[in-house]
């Protein structure tokens, strides 16, 4: 077993960053803490400082503003750390990768581990795509 | 010599229609001024819309905003047909208004549930999400899509609600008011919620006048403007509902609001559903092949208030501009008179009861004033100043007792 299986195979904290979305798979993440879907059953807890994660959850499209913001936060994680970026417009832009703002795709700014599609994925495609990746490491 | 500590909260919100970064000046824990940058969450939008045929672009503006994704087609939707000049069908009318009354539940719930994590009654906050499931799920039933419906189409809807589907609707909104029931006691009753929002965060009928704020902001201070009954549209004069108003202005009053139009929304819904079970089923959209050149504007109530969209057609299949003003716009501004003079912790709940969705938890830096080098504090202890007060609040509540 290496370094990094040994990292991620307890309890996962995340680091959840809103790009320019518009929200929906902000709430589908944070509904997945609620009772229904109850994450935190896992040892998922979302952290409020990305020094303290292991995950690093990037949703919405990337403007230019979001852009040095999201390289700082990939800078300061502490490594190795799982990039899973959530949602058509952190895979791809979505929509609205035509935007005259759009500095993205999540992937062209920072590595990406892992892409959950979807417009918003729903709360169990987004912790389908958790544990696919944790089981991989 | 007073030196003011500056208290940068964003810009990342997750849950907020804009990322904000917001500025707090204080002076010991007294808020003194407040200062906004917005920016983070522009995408472009308006000018998207224009590369865009008609049919694709409410698909663009369902993705303005997550939380009121049927607002903003609704309000585009009424901004074609005027220049169209077409009266939808009273199916499609009623179907209409089921989507954005359902949506408005689901809306307040999330608020509500939001309002009680800043101020420490996390229960609240599960219980709140717990019971907004239900809603997504006849969501996913209608629809096909938990949130994003793409119901909407110029002059009509895309899907229909079938009858076979309406009991269960109807048997969803007699449990959800009985949750309402439970949710309105847990606020109603607790001490400690009265004396964390009574008093807090007061909008006066002048600021909201002077501030153009829209919504249950507005109605909350005894402002009774709502455009579903102001500039009627979908089936909404064809219902029986009233508009929901409070005096007081604070934060109490905009929960109390909240609450008691989530009754009306399921009333609205039920009423819709008696009518729509005597239509026959189809006819749901009306063949539009062409949008001739004109000007259009179109209205409609947002969970948080009026969703206004102004198109000008120049007669191609895209609209020639755009423009488009969401709620929380003007709602912002009056973070100027609600929290200027209130404490640090009561400004976090007076933030949060302006815009419904409100959320710091992981969002703010920790940084340092520039000019004082004075230590600022980050998110989780922001958060944790507002729940040690309620804490301190309820010990002392029990001593009386």
């Amino acid at each position: 077993m290496g370094f990094k299986d040994h990292c991620f195979r307890k309890s996962l904290w995340v680091f959840h960053f809103g790009g320019a979305s518009c929200n929906n798979c902000d709430i589908e993440i944070l509904d997945c803490l609620t009772p229904r879907h109850d994450l935190e059953r896992f040892g998922i807890l979302l952290v409020g400082s990305i020094r303290h994660a292991d995950v690093l959850l990037v949703n919405g499209s990337i403007n230019r503003r979001d852009r040095d913001r999201l390289l700082e936060l990939y800078r300061q994680a502490p490594k190795p750390i799982l990039v899973v970026a959530i949602g058509a417009c952190g895979c791809t832009g979505g929509i609205f990768a035509e935007g005259n703002t759009f500095a993205g795709p999540v992937d062209k700014i920072i590595p990406v581990d892992a892409y959950i599609p979807g417009c918003p994925p729903k709360p169990e495609a987004i912790i389908s795509g958790i544990v696919k990746l944790a089981g991989k490491k | 010599m007073s030196r003011k500590t500056l208290i940068p909260i964003g810009p990342y919100h997750p849950l907020q229609e804009e990322p904000e970064l917001f500025k707090l000046y204080c002076d010991g824990e007294i808020v003194r001024d407040i200062k906004w940058e917005t920016g983070y969450n522009h995408r472009g939008i308006e000018k998207l819309s224009e590369s865009k045929s008609y049919d694709q672009v409410f698909f663009l503006v369902e993705r303005i905003c997550g939380i009121c994704s049927t607002s903003h087609p609704f309000a585009f939707a009424n901004a074609v047909e005027e220049i169209v000049g077409v009266e939808i069908t009273d199916r499609t009318r009623y179907i209409r208004s089921v989507i954005g009354e359902l949506e408005r539940i689901h809306s307040h719930l999330l608020w509500l549930g939001l309002a009680g994590h800043f101020l420490g009654y996390n229960t609240l906050f599960m219980w709140a999400w717990k019971y907004r499931e239900p809603i997504l799920d006849l969501f996913e039933m209608i629809t096909g899509n938990r949130n994003s419906y793409a119901m909407f189409k110029v002059g009509g809807v895309r899907r229909d609600i079938e009858k076979s589907k309406i009991p269960s609707i109807r048997r969803e909104m007699g449990i959800i008011r009985k949750k309402l029931d439970l949710l309105t006691g847990a606020v109603m009753d607790d001490p400690v919620i009265h004396a964390r929002t009574k008093g807090v965060g007061i909008l006066t009928r002048q600021d909201i006048i002077d501030y153009a704020a829209v919504g249950p902001t507005a109605r909350a201070s005894g402002v009774d403007i709502d455009v579903r009954r102001d500039d009627p549209y979908a089936a909404y004069p064809l219902v029986n509902w009233k508009v929901i108003t409070a005096e007081a202005g604070d934060v109490f009053a905009k929960i109390e609001v909240r609450l008691l139009e989530m009754y009306e929304s399921a009333s609205i819904i039920e009423q819709c559903l008696d009518a729509l079970e005597k239509l026959e089923e189809g006819n749901i959209a009306l063949k539009i092949n062409e949008i001739p050149a004109g000007i259009g504007t179109g209205r409609a109530e947002a969970p948080r208030g009026e969703v206004f969209h102004f198109v000008v057609s120049d007669g191609s299949n895209s609209p020639a501009r755009h423009k488009i003003r969401a709620p929380s716009y003007v709602n912002i501004a009056t973070f100027k008179k609600s929290c200027i003079g209130q404490t640090i912790a009561d400004a976090t709940i007076s933030l949060a009861a302006v815009d419904p969705c409100y959320c710091c938890t992981e969002r703010m830096a920790a940084a340092y004033d520039s000019s004082s080098g004075e230590k600022i504090l980050n998110a989780n202890e922001l958060i944790e100043i507002s729940m040690k007060r309620t804490k301190e609040l309820r010990k002392s509540e029990a001593g009386h007792e």
